[in-house]
């Protein structure tokens, strides 16, 4: 013991780990209140870890010049590596699934008002780069959707309006679009040299980048506290220690608390893992058991599930009116993305949680969920006649929601009063 | 409202599986039953005598082949091997895609992983689904895949058999490319219970964990 003793000392004096330990576990104070959301923020840590070790042993084996033949290998020569690939792709729409409940969490309850802006602003960028990362990997098994959903996603490239510029007229923007979408393919079609590309971006700089953003976001995090379903600053109420008063100590109050959650979600990730390994088609699609085949477009190209909302307003634009109405479907994609990184300052309620909003603050919370769960069914569906006017409709309502409700739908509610201390204990 | 809110929420999300794994009526339902060896050592030895000669195998070993299939190497050689090919060798065919383009309009695909790219049920339906068709070039047709390039080869075995015999037929070629297309399958459901297990168990002293530490927080 006085071994290990000295040894702590020894590296304190040289590097700060008690002060550090003492900082983020064993006195960063957590709201004591933190309900069933509250798990979906480790969940994603979880998920990030496991992705990044069967990354890791995918890597071992997986070639990029031989995609589809290589994951075929993985599946059934590598020892485990059936295992250790389900994991990594069921495990990618894991991470969306929490992430989502986890942004869904932060919605509810304001999580992103003052003084947590930067954490929203991190996490959003930690999404954006998922999202990134997340298409990048699905190219790479290089089966027939591999390369369809590659080939739809690279010519968005060239549907950006360049010639809304000034200086530039429709034949340069065509061709400044073409530049665009070789740079991106560097190559003159979809090809291994794309794939060589996106294995580098997909196994080292986009995971770098995420692994730096959530280390941000959690540094921001412990520098103002978490919130909690009170929306209440437990900050305020300090005893004469100057600890919250409805604050307990990280480790191990919530250590212990994750921990349960973590292997209840485990046992669902086993379940989809062992039983459900292509979750009927939306976690592994059916065309991915074809090669990718440039003369064989499949009937129907789909995203995965989790890009479906973005996928569906893509779509979702028909008119023509100064630029194209595929580069309105390029905006309403990217605004959408975009406005969510807004939202600190979209939101102008007084209240930062929905228990103490008024009743419009909460249905239109709820049709928002419901908005976006649609328009995700129905970006994995063809768009044809019915199912565009929903998408339009539900597009709509999308942006309604961020541009006219949460600024200023308060002035048209009652809220409840705020308390002054978190309540329910746990 | 809260619980009821999250359950809603919660039980949307299966819908949306389900709603993609949904089988079309017009299929007949497959006999698949990967546990089923005498089934599935008749499917591969009828796949090797009937479809092999145009459709390979390329990501199936014959060795791993008759490990699962409970079928001696030696045997596997001798009557399931018309190539010179090693037990550890993938299941290749000797069919230059060229040629067989100029045949038969399209090169007959690998079928490895069919199974799942289709559906077992759409194999099975395919696979019975021949019909005359004077109007084709190879005299029949198909019921789910409409002027299909392939010819009947099984037609000879159809005449053979009685309608019972020949479904029973091709519901084991059905069967065999079912594990074909995924031979870990009934390994990976026998280490989920495993797994689960183990996981439920260790639930337990976490839960009680997490419950004596919260014990004093009010």
């Amino acid at each position: 013991m006085r071994v290990v003793n000295g040894l702590i000392d020894w590296v304190d004096a040289r590097l700060p780990v008690v002060n550090t330990y003492k900082k983020h576990m064993s006195e960063y104070y957590a709201p004591k209140n933190f309900n069933f959301w509250y798990y979906f923020g480790v969940l994603s840590m979880v998920v990030l870890v496991n992705q990044l070790l069967t990354g890791i042993w995918l890597t071992m084996f997986f070639s990029p010049n031989e995609g589809f033949q290589s994951v075929e290998y993985i599946m059934r020569d590598v020892q485990w590596g059936w295992l250790i690939r389900y994991m990594h792709a069921v495990g990618a729409s894991a991470f969306f699934a929490v992430v989502y409940i986890h942004m869904f969490r932060g919605l509810m309850y304001g999580s992103y008002k003052p003084p947590r802006e930067l954490v929203w602003i991190f996490g959003m960028l930690i999404y954006v780069a998922l999202m990134a990362e997340g298409f990048l990997g699905y190219v790479l098994p290089w089966g027939n959707m591999s390369y369809w959903g590659a080939q739809v996603i690279i010519s968005l490239a060239g549907a950006i309006p360049f010639d809304v510029i000034p200086f530039i007229d429709a034949n340069d923007a065509k061709e400044i679009g073409e530049a665009l979408t070789t740079w991106v393919r560097g190559d003159y079609l979809l090809s291994t040299a794309t794939v060589n590309k996106f294995f580098a971006l997909h196994v080292v700089a986009i995971p770098l980048v995420l692994v730096a953003l959530v280390f941000l976001h959690i540094l921001a995090l412990h520098e103002v506290g978490s919130n909690n379903p009170d929306g209440v600053e437990i900050k305020k109420n300090k005893d004469e220690n100057g600890i919250p008063k409805d604050g307990i100590p990280f480790h191990p109050y919530y250590t212990v608390k994750d921990l349960p959650g973590v292997i209840i979600f485990m046992m669902v990730f086993a379940v989809v893992i062992f039983y459900f390994p292509t979750g009927g088609g939306y976690l592994i699609e059916k065309p991915n058991f074809a090669p990718a085949d440039p003369l064989k477009t499949p009937d129907h190209i789909a995203p995965v599930w989790y890009y479906g909302p973005y996928y569906a307003m893509l779509r979702a634009t028909t008119i023509d009116w100064f630029i194209s109405s595929k580069a309105w479907g390029l905006i309403a994609m990217g605004g959408a993305i975009a406005i969510l990184f807004l939202l600190p300052w979209l939101d102008r309620h007084p209240v930062k949680s929905i228990r103490y909003k008024g009743l419009l603050s909460k249905i239109t919370l709820a049709l928002f969920v419901v908005d976006f769960l649609i328009l995700g069914y129905l970006g994995t569906q063809p768009a044809t006649g019915l199912a565009k006017t929903v998408a339009q409709i539900g597009t709509v309502y999308y942006f309604l929601f961020f541009i006219v409700i949460l600024p200023f739908g308060h002035r048209f509610e009652k809220s409840k009063p705020v308390p002054e201390r978190v309540t329910g204990g746990h | 409202m809260k619980k009821l809110f999250a359950a809603i929420l919660f039980s949307c999300l299966p819908a949306l599986a389900l709603a993609a794994g949904g089988h079309d009526a017009e299929y007949e339902k497959a006999p698949v039953n990967l546990q089923d060896k005498v089934s599935l050592q008749n499917g591969a030895k009828l796949f090797v005598n009937y479809c092999m000669g145009c459709h390979s195998l390329e990501y199936l070993r014959y060795g791993r082949m008759a490990d699962d299939l409970g079928i001696p190497d030696e045997l596997v050689l001798k009557y399931m091997n018309f190539t010179s090919d090693k037990i550890g060798d993938q299941m290749r065919n000797a069919m230059d895609k060229d040629d067989a383009k100029q045949w038969f309009g399209t090169a007959p695909p690998d079928l490895t992983l069919e199974a799942r790219l289709r559906d077992p049920d759409w194999l099975y339906s395919y696979l019975i689904g021949f019909y005359e068709d004077e109007s084709r070039p190879f005299g029949y047709n198909n019921k789910v895949f409409p002027n299909v390039g392939m010819p009947h080869v099984m037609a000879g075995m159809q005449e053979a058999l009685d309608e019972e015999e020949f479904k029973a037929a091709m519901g084991d070629i059905t069967n065999f490319l079912t594990y074909a297309a995924e031979p870990i399958a009934p390994t990976r459901e026998r280490i989920g219970v495993y797994v689960l297990v183990f996981l439920a168990i260790l639930l337990v002293p976490a839960y009680l964990l997490k419950k004596e530490y919260w014990k004093d927080v009010h």
